[in-house]
């Protein structure tokens, strides 16, 4: 645990010292990259809060829409601050997992079912986005307006610097809240929601209730996600922040991750961008279709090789070894983190 | 107020829609149903389909029955070899992780297409006739998809209920675990599966190179609706898609022509939510 802590510290504190590390012309990107990783992470940490427990949502891409779009269009049409408007986004996305939670839950409807009313539910924002076009701008896209300068008010900075460590921040609070669930008696009823609902509201669980609360914290904080994505990017275009594309990539870097772990996502995340740049840096432009035609293939061979994703499967390999080395004389316990 | 002769002619539009899409789900719900593993990419089998027809047409010249006659053996081919490949080594893993699997294959054969073929849309031009009565134009590249795709269902029906093969595959899909215990190889029912799952799509592909472009990203166009219906027809119930099929090309054709295109297919996902909540086992299934 000590060593764990140390550790745990000294990452922390690579974190926060990379935006000053020289690297030249090559600086804004990595920063442009890690901010990604800040904020994909951060919203696959929400996705997990649900999928871990076989909620697995399909349409995660709806509520960083709202979010994303909630924040822009009041900053643009009303001048409310973005601070204002990531609550209101937050609010929306709540609102919207119980209009789609609360029957889902009250009629029973799991699995495969669950994943594809999800699915319908991403589809018809993104599609109500464009077919607002006279408001939202349609495909076409949303820019933030400018705010003229670097503003507190506006959350606007010319400094990506701003922006990484706004991120990071974020990307804490999402870690401390995942934990939080994780060490929590919702947890454990979660669990056994997600084995056997049956049996679960046979001994006093109410199941609508703690399935309804813990899809719209993941919906919210996933709003939360899409509102600093709008900030950072300072532009939200529905294909890219809603519908099955989004919320497929979100699902995907969860899962490669292992969305058991704290840090399954961030692993996951940190993967698929880091994956997707390279790729995209090594063909870009001169062979248009083969990085993305690489990433697929990779995602296929790991989903199917690595079935608890890569960190889950490394932590699980690392406790075999541990208890193969203790001669059996004691039980690995398992633990979280 | 919309002149009615225009929701006339929506409505028959949805009919003859509505038949292709009966096809895609059909498909999917063959597969869906049996083994019981979400095939999301499989609406991008067909586009891989529809690409097979345009360069034999277009390209190299061959009459059109011919490229459809290798379209549906391209069909079948990719749906043995995606099950062979991707669906057989995880048939016993977490839904999520098999939902994955062909999400990966959905990003794989979208970008496989862009690579080989660009992002250009890509037609088959076909002198074909228009009929009109009383005042609806009905276009034979519509309404010869429509009659091949009903065909094509009513056959589907025959082999499931009249053959041997036809009868183990219902049989997998009530219950994998019995059948086994029965002494029938499970596997061998679900190669068959993905091939006429396959089948189905290489013949939705002949049919849609009627009347729409390929282009890579074309399973995003059919692909969510085709789930909607199949779910709403209830899994493993053929006549439960067949007729959700119409139900939801009528409204996104109506709600075409009142609202906008978008806000058509809004109204069909919206009215599968609900349906999902009021008649979970499909619009047929008896309530329980």
């Amino acid at each position: 645990m000590t060593r764990g802590r140390v550790l745990a510290g000294a990452l922390l504190l690579v974190l926060l010292l990379q935006p000053l590390i020289p690297l030249g012309g090559y600086r804004q990107y990595v920063l442009h990259v890690t901010i990604q990783i800040f904020i994909w992470s951060f919203i696959g940490s929400a996705w997990s809060l649900m999928g871990r427990f076989q909620l697995v949502s399909l349409g995660h891409g709806a509520f960083l829409g709202v979010g994303a779009y909630a924040t822009v269009l009041l900053w643009n049409v009303y001048g409310v601050t973005p601070w204002l408007g990531a609550v209101a986004g937050m609010i929306l996305a709540g609102l919207l997992a119980v209009v789609v939670g609360l029957p889902c839950f009250r009629f029973r409807v799991v699995g495969h079912y669950f994943g594809l009313v999800t699915l319908a539910v991403g589809e018809v924002i993104r599609l109500l986005i464009i077919a607002e076009r006279d408001w939202t701008a349609g495909s076409l896209g949303l820019t933030l307006r400018s705010a003229g300068g670097d503003s507190l008010w506006a959350v606007q900075y010319g400094s990506k610097q701003v922006f990484y460590y706004g991120s990071l921040a974020m990307f804490l609070i999402g870690l401390w809240i995942w934990h939080r669930v994780d060490r929590s008696m919702a947890r454990a009823a979660l669990e056994s929601i997600g084995e056997d609902e049956t049996a679960a509201a046979s001994v006093g669980i109410h199941v609508t209730r703690f399935k309804l609360g813990i899809t719209v914290l993941s919906a919210a904080l996933t709003a939360l996600g899409g509102s600093l994505y709008a900030q950072a990017i300072a532009y939200v275009n529905p294909e890219t922040l809603a519908g099955i594309g989004v919320s497929l990539k979100i699902v995907f870097a969860v899962v490669l991750g292992g969305m058991y772990t704290l840090l399954g996502p961030l692993v996951g995340t940190a993967l698929t961008t880091a994956l997707s740049e390279f790729l995209r840096i090594l063909f870009g432009l001169k062979l248009l279709g083969m990085a993305d035609t690489i990433y697929g293939l990779l995602l296929i061979i790991f989903i199917i090789f690595l079935p608890d994703g890569i960190y889950g499967s490394l932590r699980a390999a690392l406790a075999r070894r541990a208890a193969r080395s203790a001669g059996g004389a004691g039980v690995a316990a398992k633990a979280s983190v | 107020m919309i002149d009615p002769i225009f929701l006339v002619e929506a409505m028959v539009n949805g009919v003859l829609l509505g038949g292709v899409i009966a096809l895609l789900a059909l498909g999917l719900n063959l597969i869906f149903g049996v083994l019981d593993i979400v095939w999301i990419a499989y609406v991008d089998l067909v586009m891989l389909c529809m690409y097979a027809i345009y360069f034999l047409v277009t390209v190299h010249g061959w009459p059109f029955w011919a490229a459809g006659l290798v379209s549906l053996g391209v069909g079948a081919l990719l749906g043995v070899a995606v099950h062979l490949l991707i669906i057989s080594p995880i048939l016993t893993s977490p839904p999520v992780n098999q939902l994955l699997a062909t999400g990966g294959l959905l990003f794989f054969v979208q970008s496989a297409a862009t690579l080989l073929w660009t992002t250009d849309h890509r037609s088959v031009r076909l002198s074909l006739p228009s009929w009109e009565i009383g005042g609806i134009f009905i276009p034979a590249t519509r309404l010869i998809p429509f009659g091949i795709s009903i065909l094509a269902v009513i056959g589907l029906y025959l082999f499931l209920t009249r053959t041997y093969i036809g009868t183990a595959i219902r049989a997998v899909s009530q219950d994998r675990e019995a059948m086994s215990l029965m002494g029938a190889s499970p596997q061998r029912i679900y190669v068959v599966t993905s091939a006429v799952g396959g089948l189905m799509a290489g013949l939705a592909g002949a049919l849609l190179i009627f009347q729409y472009a390929v282009h890579p990203f074309f399973g995003g166009q059919f692909g969510p609706l085709t789930f909607m219906v199949c779910v709403l027809g209830g899994l493993g119930n053929m006549v439960g898609a067949f007729v959700a099929s119409f139900i939801m090309s009528e409204v996104i054709a109506v709600g075409g022509v009142v609202m906008s295109t978008e806000m058509g297919y809004v109204i069909a996902f919206v009215i599968f939510i609900v349906m999902i909540f009021i008649r979970p086992g499909g619009i047929l299934a008896r309530r329980q």
